[in-house]
Formats: structure tokens, sequence, C-alpha cells
């Protein structure tokens, strides 16, 4: 098909094997989309030719619709009125709601990835059982009876009797034909398993560098979320104070200040003290900060907790470290110099946004 | 016929014969069945089956085909203005949907072949994209891969520089400014006729002659009037190889093709909406498929907080027209009646409303179509609002819910289609061959970037420095490019862009 080759000849313009001087219009733009329940963060790559055209002005007035009185603010953000220029040329074409995806989610989805050293723990190793109406039985109580199966019971005893007329379907179902829902008991093993996601959100964590962690962390938890059944997820907060945040605030927030990652440190160790006892949980806290601590102290306190608390309580501790200009990246070394050949804690390093597959391979590869 | 099941080939000609009670007048409308990765494939190539090679359709197909692939997005129908128009449907969607599809595309049929400002358009344009296609291809195939895909990408960012009004007028031509010698260019008036000699002296009058032409030779303009179709100028004029003329004829060629359907989107999708809303529930609906059909077409004219949607849009003011012309809700004793009361339980009973709806569709465009009959009524009813960026809080907060500013602001945002208007002021600038070209402001300013790398690509073809008068920040500013440096003047004397010479 002809459209592949314009396709190829995108992608390969796209990561700048060719036309270098294209690099400048492409941009690295990203949608959040809803499917089912979760956000989907989806990175999407865009080159824009350009043309003499309005600036930005443009897009911050518009016609609207809705209830509404002078100064109320509206819901949502960037919808702004279109319906001109290139969205206007094909009337024919129809679209109810527009996010792109990548080939990356793809590959990501379809990486072999796992989470590294999980046991079976939990409930010491219980199988749990569980009832779920989903056999079927001849008999049983009225207010079980389903419908359909029994409908589809008697239809075919009418066809095969040859009692069944098409143009008078009627169909009455006797005694025998009657189906009903009943209990069927299965079983599980049981493993637990919890992900805590920390974010640095300081004021040195610019929006490039947050956008990594999300994107990153976002992955992270979908993949895992697709993969292990009855997962659970935390999410945590930083800068100078660490609060605990829903999923959704985790992947929106922008906050500002100065750095304790301590603090964050401390308020994981205290979720896993007062809801995940070792013994029945595998854990798994993922921390991901630019590494530019306040000061020594802290980091020294960091150090302890990881020792002391950390490092024989979880399965592993992982640690990601976005470049950032403004931040010193001493972190990650401190950690490096203490924790380099222990098994129970994986650094990864972010460069780019074109290395977030990378990281995700360091943290959830197979074979650690 | 195409490859329609028969089941969807039943429908179709009951729709088709529906489509013809309900007077609608349309090309024989050929119905395809696709899979997805068709559809996603024609769309991004604007409809068609074939194009020439280029990778912004890679992007769009990219875009198109993961959203489906991931469910974000549905391509429900797509249809092309031809004759005989094609009509895509996709394999795997609901009978309901499929016939709310085929009524949708009959109501785009009837209005593609009937409204105005698709009159002079090449209906045969399935061809002449295939003709397009191998023509570039050709050229591929002489001059390489990516000399020809640079040469497209420059063409394409002056796509815009369209006349889009010419559309109904014949190809264009262009002139000097008339030089006419005229003797009042160099004489003076004379009151009594014994006073000639002494005030014009026939020798004296001879050298004013001589100074007077060789004033007008420097001052020529050329072209005579500003140019707006600045693409079929640069076809002319610009020092172009044959190919490249060509090439950039495609691109003039494709972009007005286009162009009647940017500037009727609003009115073509109400009125498909209007029709399929009227056939569905009127004639083709069964009882089990009310529900979806009630789901999917408040989806489709669903207007988000904030947003601007065309069928919304559309279809309430085809609606509110017709009931307008059935209740004799126009004229002067309307305009003049004050009364709300008396207004609001009005009803002459003229049942016209069908009939002005149908000559409504024949010869409005977006523009005229809002400018007519947008009423502070109409905007009242559905809650219309003009809203605006508050800075501080980065949110969307309603302006304005007074009538004159929604009008105004939906007008400028279709004036033009929501092009900057930049014509060709001269082609001779400083009589040194320049392109002086002047802005229209409006009230936005141009994007810096992106008209900085257009004045690169406008000389890349006409070779000559370029010269754009324009407004930044509320200041009058000629911006140009020589060929090595992008340069800024302000222009201190007047907030008027206009250059006088």
């Amino acid at each position: 098909m002809a459209i592949r080759e314009d396709q190829n000849r995108f992608k390969s313009i796209v990561k700048g094997k060719v036309r270098e001087d294209f690099k400048r219009f492409v941009t690295n733009g990203e949608m959040i989309g809803k499917r089912e329940d979760e956000f989907v963060k989806i990175p999407l790559p865009k080159i824009d030719i350009p043309t003499f055209r309005f600036g930005a002005k443009e897009k911050e007035q518009g016609v609207g619709q809705g209830d509404g009185d002078n100064g109320q603010p509206q819901q949502g953000q960037g919808q702004s009125g279109s319906g001109q220029g290139e969205a206007g040329e094909n009337p024919g074409e129809h679209i109810l709601e527009v996010e792109i995806s990548l080939e990356e989610l793809a590959e990501i989805l379809g990486e072999k990835l796992e989470l590294p050293n999980i046991q079976p723990k939990g409930s010491s190793q219980m199988i749990t059982e569980k009832n779920r109406y989903s056999g079927i039985a001849p008999v049983g109580p009225e207010g079980l009876r389903k419908f359909k199966q029994t409908y589809k019971k008697a239809l075919a005893r009418y066809i095969s009797s040859g009692a069944y007329n098409p143009d008078d379907p009627k169909i009455v179902p006797i005694r025998r034909d009657y189906q009903y829902r009943t209990v069927k008991k299965t079983q599980s093993p049981h493993t637990k398993a919890v992900v805590i996601y920390m974010m640095d959100v300081s004021g040195s964590m610019g929006d490039e560098q947050k956008e990594i962690v999300r994107l990153e962390s976002f992955w992270i938890n979908t993949w895992l979320k697709k993969h292990y059944k009855g997962l659970e997820t935390r999410f945590i907060i930083h800068d100078a104070s660490a609060k605990e945040v829903s999923e959704d605030v985790f992947f929106k927030t922008s906050e500002s200040g100065g750095t304790l990652i301590s603090s964050a440190y401390k308020l994981c160790q205290q979720i896993i003290q007062t809801d995940y006892p070792t013994s029945d949980w595998n854990i798994y806290p993922f921390h991901f900060s630019d590494g530019d601590n306040w000061s020594g102290e802290d980091t020294r306190l960091c150090m302890q907790l990881l020792k002391e608390f950390f490092l024989p309580n979880v399965n592993v501790f992982s640690y990601g470290q976005v470049e950032s200009k403004y931040g010193s990246g001493q972190f990650l070394k401190d950690l490096q110099k203490e924790f380099l050949d222990d098994q129970r804690m994986t650094l990864s390093q972010i460069e780019s946004r074109d290395k977030i597959l990378d990281s995700i391979k360091d943290f959830l590869g197979k074979g650690k | 016929m195409a490859n329609l099941t028969l089941e969807l080939e039943l429908e179709r000609k009951k729709i088709c014969q529906i489509a013809k009670n309900c007077n609608l007048d349309f090309f024989e409308t050929i119905f395809e069945l696709i899979n997805y990765d068709q559809i996603s494939q024609f769309a991004s190539y604007g409809g068609f089956p074939v194009r020439y090679p280029h990778w912004r359709f890679g992007m769009e197909y990219e875009q198109l085909s993961k959203s489906y692939e991931y469910g974000l997005s549905k391509i429900y129908e797509m249809v092309i203005n031809t004759d005989p128009c094609y009509a895509y449907l996709m394999e795997g969607n609901s009978m309901m949907d499929q016939k709310l599809v085929m009524a949708h595309v009959y109501g785009h049929c009837d209005f593609f072949k009937n409204n105005i400002w698709f009159s002079k358009t090449n209906r045969k344009m399935m061809d002449q994209m295939a003709n397009h296609a191998t023509r570039i291809r050709r050229y591929i195939d002489r001059y390489g891969y990516e000399t020809v895909e640079k040469f497209i990408d420059t063409c394409l960012s002056l796509e815009n520089l369209i006349d889009r009004h010419s559309i109904l007028n014949s190809a264009p031509s262009f002139k000097p400014a008339k030089n006419e010698l005229r003797e009042s260019d160099y004489t003076f008036a004379v009151e009594k006729s014994y006073m000639q000699h002494y005030i014009n002296p026939p020798a004296e009058l001879e050298k004013q002659k001589q100074l007077q032409i060789e004033r007008m030779r420097v001052k020529t303009r050329f072209p005579e009037e500003p140019v707006k179709d600045i693409l079929s100028f640069l076809i002319q004029f610009a020092p172009l190889e044959e190919w490249q003329q060509d090439v950039l004829a495609i691109i003039k060629d494709e972009s007005y093709y286009f162009a009647p359907q940017g500037m009727t989107k609003t009115m073509n999708e109400g009125w498909a909406s209007y029709w399929h809303s009227h056939m569905m529930t009127k004639h083709i609906l069964n009882d089990s498929e009310i529900i979806d059909f009630a789901d999917h077409h408040s989806g489709t004219t669903f207007m988000k907080m904030g947003g601007y949607n065309p069928y919304k849009v559309g279809i309430e003011l085809m609606r509110d027209i017709e009931q307008r012309w059935n209740k004799g809700k126009f004229g002067r004793d309307w305009e003049n009646c004050d009364d709300v009361r008396e207004r609001k339980n009005w009803d002459k009973k003229t049942g016209l409303g069908r009939d002005k709806i149908f000559e409504v569709r024949k010869i409005y465009n977006d523009v005229t179509f809002i400018d007519e009959f947008l009423t502070e009524e109409f905007c009242v009813k559905n809650k219309m609002f003009v809203y605006k960026l508050d800075k501080e809080t980065n949110k969307f907060v309603v302006d304005t819910t007074n009538f004159k500013a929604i009008k105004s602001q939906l007008l400028f945002q279709l004036a033009n289609f929501g092009q900057p208007i930049i014509k060709i002021e001269d082609a001779n600038f400083e009589n040194r061959g320049e392109l002086l070209l002047v802005h229209s402001h409006e009230g936005l300013d141009l994007q810096p970037n992106y008209m900085d790398q257009s004045m690169r690509n406008l000389f890349a073809i006409w070779k000559r420095p370029i010269n754009l008068v324009t407004m930044m920040e509320n200041e009058g500013a000629m911006f140009r490019f020589d060929g090595k440096n992008y340069t800024k003047h302000n222009l201190s004397d007047s907030k008027d862009p206009e250059m006088k010479d």
C-alpha cells in the first residue's frame, strides 16, 4: 500500500534519520485519553509545516456554548474554538475523539517485562477460593433462572423436533428446558504485591523532567496493571515535604519547592508499616527524581532509611534519575557508591524522552 | 454497484429513494464497504484512493490508524465531492450506524451538487488526483525523492495563500498598472485659454513630458492591484523550472479543490445532520434502533464546554431558519416588533421553512450564513458565549454573552477561513524585483517563527528578497528576508500597515 511508504518516510523524518532541516518542526506532543477508567497518555510526534498563520492569541478566544455567566470558568483547557483552518478542510470526516498513540506503546506492552524477584506471599500462601455464579444447572431457585439459556434450549428442542415455524416463531419452554445459574468454585493462589511510586515535584524539576517521569511511571503502571491482577498501587509526591495523592493527581500535578527526599521515604515507610506487612506482601517502591537533594544531611538520612528499612523489607527498590539542567544529579552517585552491587536496588538514569523505554527495561527487564 | 452486502444494498436503495422523496438532489452516490485500515488510508489521503507520495499523508495515517487501534476514535463516514460521489462505509459498524451514515452522506451529496461555492469544482477530481500522483512520481524518478519532497514542502508552506473568493471567477490575470500618459500629469491647469502659452510654454512642456515619462517608467507598479491569489502569481512569474511550476500548480489545484469544503463546513455538516435526523426518525429507524440513534446523534452534535461544533451550530441554525420561515418570523413586521410576548407567539402560518432552507443551502457559505441567520434569540436559546483565556488562572472563562460580541467572534473565526489575509502589493519593490507583501492586520499578530520560515520558503521560490508589512505587538513593522538575513524594521510613523510610496 502506498500509504506505508509515506508512513515510513514520516517515521524516519521524526526520528531524524533524514531531513535534518525538519527537526525543529517536530513537536513531541502528547495527549491524555481515557480508556475505561484509566487515563492514557500517549506521545504524539507531529511535524508542522510552517505557514503564515495567526499567533497564539487566536486560541485564547472563541465561541462556546453552555450554561455560564460572565467570568465563570470553563471546564477543561485547550478545547478552544476550532472549525476553521485545517480542521475544516475535509467535511466528510467525522471523528468522535482523537487521541493518538505511537508504536512505542505497542513496543512496551509487548515487551517481556516482569516484576523482578516476585515471591509467593500473602496470608501464608493461602489458596483463595472464590464463589462465582458462572455455572449452569438444571435445577435452582426461580430467581436465578437464566432466560437466554432456557430459551436456547427450548429453541433447540423445537427445531430438532420439527415443531419450529419460522413464520410464527413462538417458543414455549417446558420444565426440562429450564436452566439456572449456579455457584462455581474457583481456586487461585494468591500473591500480593504493592507498587509505591514516589515522584520529586520540586522546583528543580522542569516541565520536561516531570513529563518524562510521568510518562515513564505511567507506562510502568499501565504495564504492571495489565499483567498483574490485583496489584495495589500507591502514589506519593514530594518536594520538601511528602504527601500521598491519588493516581489522577500524581499524573497531573505540578508543584514546586525545595527537595527533601527523606520526606518521601519516611512517608513510604509509614505506608508500608501500616498497610503492607512484609510477610504478606511483595513490595516495590519506585522513586523518580532529578537527584538534587537539599543537603548532604538529608541524603545521609535517606541512605540510613534505605539500609535499615527498605532493602531488608522490600523486594526491589527502584530509583530512576532524570537528567536536569539545574539538578546536580548527586543522589544517584551517592546511591551508586553505597549500593552498586546490591541486588535489591535498581538504578537507572533517564537522559531524555527517547531513553524512557530503555529505562523501563532497566527496571523490569528479565534476568534481574 | 460497489461491494455492499445484500442487506446494505437493500437499505441503500430504500434510503436513496427516501432522500429523493425529500427533494434532495444528488449525483449518483457509490458506497464502498471497506475496513478500518483502508478507511484510515483514504482519510489520510483526504478521501481519495490515490495521492502523490508525501510524508504528511503518512503522518495522518499514523494518527488515524493508531487512534483507531487503541479505541480512541473512529471514522464513521467519509464522502468525496466528485461525480459520481464516492462514500465509504466501515465494515463492522452496526446496521443502525450504516443507515445513519448513508442518510448523512446523501445530505452532503446534495449540498455538493447544489451549493454555489461548489459549482466550479472539478467533479472528476478522483482522476485529477491520480494524475497529479503520476506527474509527481515522474518528477521523483527524474530529480530524486528528496529534491522533489523538499520542493513540495516549500509549496505546502504557502498553500494557504490563495484567494478563496476567486473560486467563482475565471482564471486571474495580472497586469501592470495602466501607464497612460495623461496631459494633466505634466501641465498646469489653465483657466483662461489666452494664458496657456504663458503658463505652459511649449519648450518647458516638452521637458516636463520627458520627465514624466521617465518618472512613470520608474514608478510602474506591478501588479496593478494587490494580489491575493499569491500561488497563481508565483506560478506565472517566479523563476521556476518547468517541473517546479507544475508541482506548484498541483498544490494550488488541490488547495482550491478543498477550499469550498472549508468555506461551508458548518452549513454542510448542519445540512447533512438535519437530513439524517429527519430521514432516520421519520422513515428509516425501527423501534429497536431508536436509542442507539439518539445516542449517536447526540454524540455527534454534542458541544463541549468551550468548544465549537460545526455539526451542532449548523443543524440548530438550519432548524431555526426552517421554524422561523414556517411561522413567518421574518421581514419588516417581525423586525419592527418589540413586544416579547408577541414575538414569542408569532405564527403567521407561512409554511415557507422547507423552501427557505433549500434556498439557503444553495447560495450561502459559512460567513454569509452566520451573518444573516444568527439571531440574538438563537444565541440566547442555545446559551452561546464568548470565552477568553484568563492569563492568571490559565483557564478559559466566559467573557460575555453579548450577542454582537458572539457574532463578531464567530465571523472573525470564519472570515477568510481562519487564515490571515496577505496580498502581494508590489512584485518589483524598490525597483529591485523584490516582493512586497502586506498583511491586513485585524487584531491578531502572525506567529513570528512560522512567519520567518514561510518567508524563507517564499524566497526559495521567488529568489529575490521578501518583504512583509504587518503589525507586531501593536506596532507596524516590515520584515525582510534577503536570502541570508532576517531583519525587522519598525514603521514608526503609522499604525496603518499600508505602505506609502
